[in-house]
């Protein structure tokens, strides 16, 4: 998705090579620091050495959840970020990461669970799975049947986020609330001076190009494909850029007026911009038309070396308190049915618990086969260069 | 311990680190480049595989076949040189002087001017790339310092442009032109101006006839060192360039991570390092060069 932390990698070994300083990447057990709290409490099993270590999406927790964690149980939390699937994945089927929970988004899951990348949740260590929502559960379920493997942290929707009052100012009737606010050349056209800026996830971003064309979403033939590069071709003129992270903060400033973006995300430009005081408005709708919805999991490695301290962790995220907590700090809504302890600025957001006649109309993002992902990821460097 | 044994010790270790760093990988990245992807964990077939006790090697020169069958390898592989080319000679017009007045600086200066060259090396490359990204953003430092003055009324496009590659590889690989010129310049025999001064050279002439020659083995060596690794530049243009200029490192970037396909990154690797193969042998021919001049 972003190639932040990609190029972070690259760039840390560059400097390493050039200037001669340590650009090595921290291993999640590097960090020898030991709290002092007592034993487990509850009773639940741990392992011996008091240590999980988690891998997750940077800028996906209430920072101080990992505090209490490790005040309730005594157990460190070696806690590290990444913002890429594929950053995780090339991690993952390299073998060896150490890690105990990791959080691959549904696609990712449903291709690393073939692979033999994670071992079955052992459920009676997980008795907080009564607070997940069956029906997300179930649409989760796709990508892991049975939900062996994994249980679902946040789900988000993608969709136009925009600076309200740049989007009036050039089209008073913009359809904000529709798909062709970026696939009707007509329409995007409008925005291209003040900046227009795309996702870089191929997969999820032909999805909705289907879901606009009225065709299946899960479509992997050819044809369709060609019709959605069509419609991508025609807009390219008028997409500022195609980055998965950078418009957060371009939505906040000002440097673009519209995204599409991830629900959360688009909040968190939100609120940027209203704590910048620069009187920039950003808002986020779920496309009348339906949108894709995907589903970020919690997973164990087959090798993770503290898999009772997973077990736990992850039970922790789905108490209800934690995980209101969690989706009331990063705008996202988490896999639990909606619990009291939740905000109701959250609660009561259609971007981000969409009432139940939206949530019909959300497809789950499909997963591919690699002969289709070389058709796609080639369209979309088509698409990228515009040629 | 005799002066042979310590010239072999002192060139064993360089040795041995170019080959447990540069030829060990090689090898594994070369071994990938003839596989075939799986979904596995590593997410390639092994190349041998063992029948009935006996070894059954499986080469798959497909890898390499199929990057001639897409423009879109070739393409972007042109265009990663015309980046790197038209860059180099970039750092050549700027360093060219900088060395040369730094050579020509007394000895205080000399150093401290040394020290700032060198200085920017002290921050993360990647640090120092992100902030172009501020100085030349629509809401950035040059844009409203322009604004302000007046001479301009809406922001210039200045980011995400080929201008902002340019500016970004040129500046961080400036150092590698400077360095080796300057080592270049310094050693120059300054009698050799003076005579053509008394023997009524212009100084433009002596310039072009005397130092401009001499140095042209610290000028292959500065932009050998620019070039090669511009070439595979990835960062730079991920973060200041526009998204439809693909330079080949990007390429490879997407086949290993978006397609996951280790065997056809590992080829795109290999046909780079191959091409790249001959401009490093021309600067280790131009270096023995120099090493033989000196003597």
């Amino acid at each position: 998705m972003s190639i932040a932390l990609r190029s972070f990698c690259i760039g840390a070994a560059l400097a390493a090579l050039f200037a001669g300083c340590s650009g090595s990447s921290k291993s999640p057990t590097d960090d020898t620091e030991t709290p002092t709290a007592g034993a487990t409490a509850s009773g639940a099993p741990t392992d011996s050495e008091k240590v999980v270590n988690v891998y997750n999406w940077s800028d996906y927790i209430e920072p101080a959840v990992i505090a209490d964690f490790q005040k309730e149980y005594g157990i460190k939390v070696n806690y590290d970020v990444f913002d890429s699937n594929e950053v995780l994945e090339t991690k993952l089927l390299t073998g060896h990461t150490n890690y105990d929970v990791v959080a691959p988004s549904g696609p990712f899951l449903a291709r690393q669970i073939q692979a033999g990348v994670y071992q079955k949740l052992d459920k009676a260590l997980l008795p907080n799975l009564r607070n997940l929502d069956p029906q997300i559960a179930r649409n989760e379920a796709q990508y892991d049947p049975g939900n062996a493997y994994s249980v679902t942290y946040m789900w988000i929707t993608s969709g136009p986020g925009y600076d309200t009052a740049k989007i009036k100012q050039r089209m008073p009737d913009a359809p904000v609330d529709s798909w062709r606010m970026f696939y009707d050349p007509t329409v995007i056209a409008k925005f291209a001076d003040c900046g227009v800026s795309l996702l870089d996830a191929p997969s999820e971003v032909i999805a909705t190009v289907m879901v606009f064309l009225g065709k299946d979403p899960n479509s992997d033939s050819p044809t369709d494909l060609q019709a959605a590069e069509k419609v991508l071709m025609a807009i390219r003129p008028y997409v500022r850029y195609v980055h998965s992270s950078r418009y957060i903060d371009d939505l906040a400033n000002g440097e673009i007026c519209l995204a599409l973006g991830w629900s959360g995300d688009v909040k968190q430009a939100h609120d940027r911009a209203r704590d910048a005081g620069k009187g920039i408005d950003v808002a986020y709708n779920i496309p009348r038309e339906g949108g894709v919805s995907n589903f970020d999991t919690l997973a164990i490695p087959a090798d993770a070396p503290h898999p009772k301290n997973g077990h736990l962790f992850i039970d922790y995220l789905l108490r209800p308190e934690v995980a209101a907590r969690n989706s009331n700090f990063i705008k996202y809504a988490n896999g639990d049915l909606p619990s009291a302890q939740l905000s109701d600025a959250v609660k009561n957001d259609p971007g981000i618990y969409p009432p139940p006649q939206v949530q019909a109309k959300l497809h789950p993002e499909p997963t591919r086969s690699p002969e289709y992902t070389r058709l796609l990821t080639r369209t979309w460097t088509r698409f990228k260069t515009g040629k | 311990m005799d002066n042979h044994a310590g010239r072999r010790l002192v060139a064993g270790i360089p040795l041995l680190w170019l080959l447990l760093f540069f030829l060990v990988p090689f090898i594994i990245v070369f071994k990938i480049s003839f596989s075939e992807v799986r979904l596995a964990m590593p997410p390639y077939a092994p190349l041998l595989q063992w029948l009935h006790g006996l070894p059954h090697p499986k080469l798959n020169f497909g890898n390499y076949a199929f990057l001639f069958t897409d423009r879109l390898y070739i393409s972007s592989y042109l265009y990663s040189l015309k980046v790197a080319a038209v860059s180099t000679f970039c750092c050549l017009l700027i360093g060219y002087p900088m060395a040369y007045a730094i050579a020509h600086a007394g000895p205080t200066w000399r150093n401290v001017l040394l020290m700032m060259i060198v200085l920017p090396f002290w921050t993360s490359f990647l640090l120092r790339v992100y902030a172009w990204i501020g100085l030349l953003k629509n809401n950035g430092v040059i844009n409203n310092i322009l604004m302000y003055l007046g001479l301009i009324h809406e922001p210039l496009p200045l980011l995400q442009t080929d201008f902002a590659v340019y500016i970004g590889i040129v500046y961080s690989y400036l150092p590698f032109m400077i360095l080796p010129l300057y080592a270049n310049l310094e050693k120059h025999d300054n009698t050799l101006l003076e005579a053509a001064a008394d023997l009524g050279a212009h100084p433009v002439t002596a310039f072009l006839r005397i130092t401009l020659p001499q140095s042209a083995a610290g000028i292959v060596a500065g932009s050998l060192l620019v070039f090669i690794p511009a070439v595979g530049e990835y960062v730079v243009p991920s973060l200041l360039g526009r998204s439809d200029q693909l330079m080949i490192g990007r390429v490879l970037s997407d086949e290993f991570f978006e397609n996951r396909d280790w065997p056809v990154a590992s080829a795109v690797a290999i046909l780079i390092l191959l091409a790249l193969v001959i401009p490093i042998m021309l600067f280790q021919h131009y270096q023995r060069r120099e090493l033989e001049a000196q003597k």
